[in-house]
């Protein structure tokens, strides 16, 4: 099916909106398919469908426990985002880090001025 | 307690279309604003070491132009320029943001971003939140690779810094 590759990657699988917010309930923590649908407000089918596609990029694991299905996440698989947004982070880091010197100078100034607040 | 806080840069994307930037500031977000609106300052940290930047003009009130030029060490220019739609002094700063340089049939709308710089103070240090609303998913995306282009270039020099200490 066509689908499959568009939705093969990391980058594909968290396009999705709901699919983010799949991923926002789980970082708190490994959650039956119940607590997603209610969380979400979605139905239980569109749940599932989105947690598969997930489950494809490894994204989402899932482990039986009695009668119950839960969903964790795991973080390594969406390390190429992770790192895709770390350059623009970085370069982001670097302006501050100047910004942070800037900051010092004028809080000195202000305390040379008598502002003794 | 003075100390520089060096904390880094948190990037997310909230939605297809946007970036967020959050970073805190050991600083009275008065200063902060000050640093962020002054032509002399901005010309000391938003080339962030990447080259020198020749231009920085600030007109800051509702519909006031402002543009920003560096030259990179290679001497290649890099500019972006946009108008203010919203200043609430030491609070927030919303305006556009064009970046000039680029490729041949990229039209300005689709290289115009809405940026929304938010600073709240608390306990005299002040948060900065910068959220990028881009026309399109593509365009975001662009935005972010052209990070990691720089990230990469940051890599590199990194890397002749080694190989030199090494020879």
């Amino acid at each position: 099916m066509a689908r499959a590759a568009t939705t093969a990657d990391a980058f594909n699988a968290v396009a999705e909106p709901r699919r983010r917010r799949i991923l926002d309930v789980l970082a708190g923590g490994e959650r039956p398919v119940n607590d997603l649908v209610r969380v979400l407000g979605l139905a239980q089918p569109q749940v599932s469908k989105h947690l598969r596609v997930l489950r494809e990029v490894g994204a989402v694991e899932v482990r039986e426990h009695g009668r119950q299905r839960l969903y964790r996440l795991n973080g390594e698989a969406l390390k190429p985002i992770h790192d895709w947004v770390k350059g623009y982070e970085r370069s982001w880091s670097e302006r501050f880090d100047e910004l942070d010197s800037v900051l010092e100078d004028l809080k000195q100034e202000e305390e040379r001025d008598g502002d003794d607040e | 307690m003075a100390t520089t806080s060096s904390g880094t840069a948190m990037v997310t994307l909230p939605t297809d279309e946007q970036i967020l930037i959050t970073r805190e500031f050991d600083a009275p977000r008065h200063l902060v604003f000050e640093a962020w609106t002054t032509p002399e300052l901005v010309k000391r940290w938003w080339n962030a070491k990447r080259g020198e930047m020749t231009v920085a003009e600030i007109d800051l009130r509702v519909g006031g132009k402002w543009r920003y030029a560096m030259v990179t060490e290679d001497g290649f220019e890099v500019a972006f320029h946009g108008e203010y739609r919203e200043i609430l002094p030491n609070e927030r700063i919303v305006s556009t943001e064009t970046y000039e340089g680029v490729p041949e049939g990229v039209s300005e709308e689709d290289a115009t971003t809405v940026n929304t710089a938010t600073f709240t103070e608390a306990d005299g240090r002040t948060t900065v939140t910068i959220l990028v609303q881009a026309p399109s998913k593509t365009s975001r995306d662009a935005i972010v690779e052209s990070g990691m282009e720089a990230g990469l270039q940051d890599a590199l020099d990194l890397l002749e810094e080694v190989a030199v200490s090494l020879r």
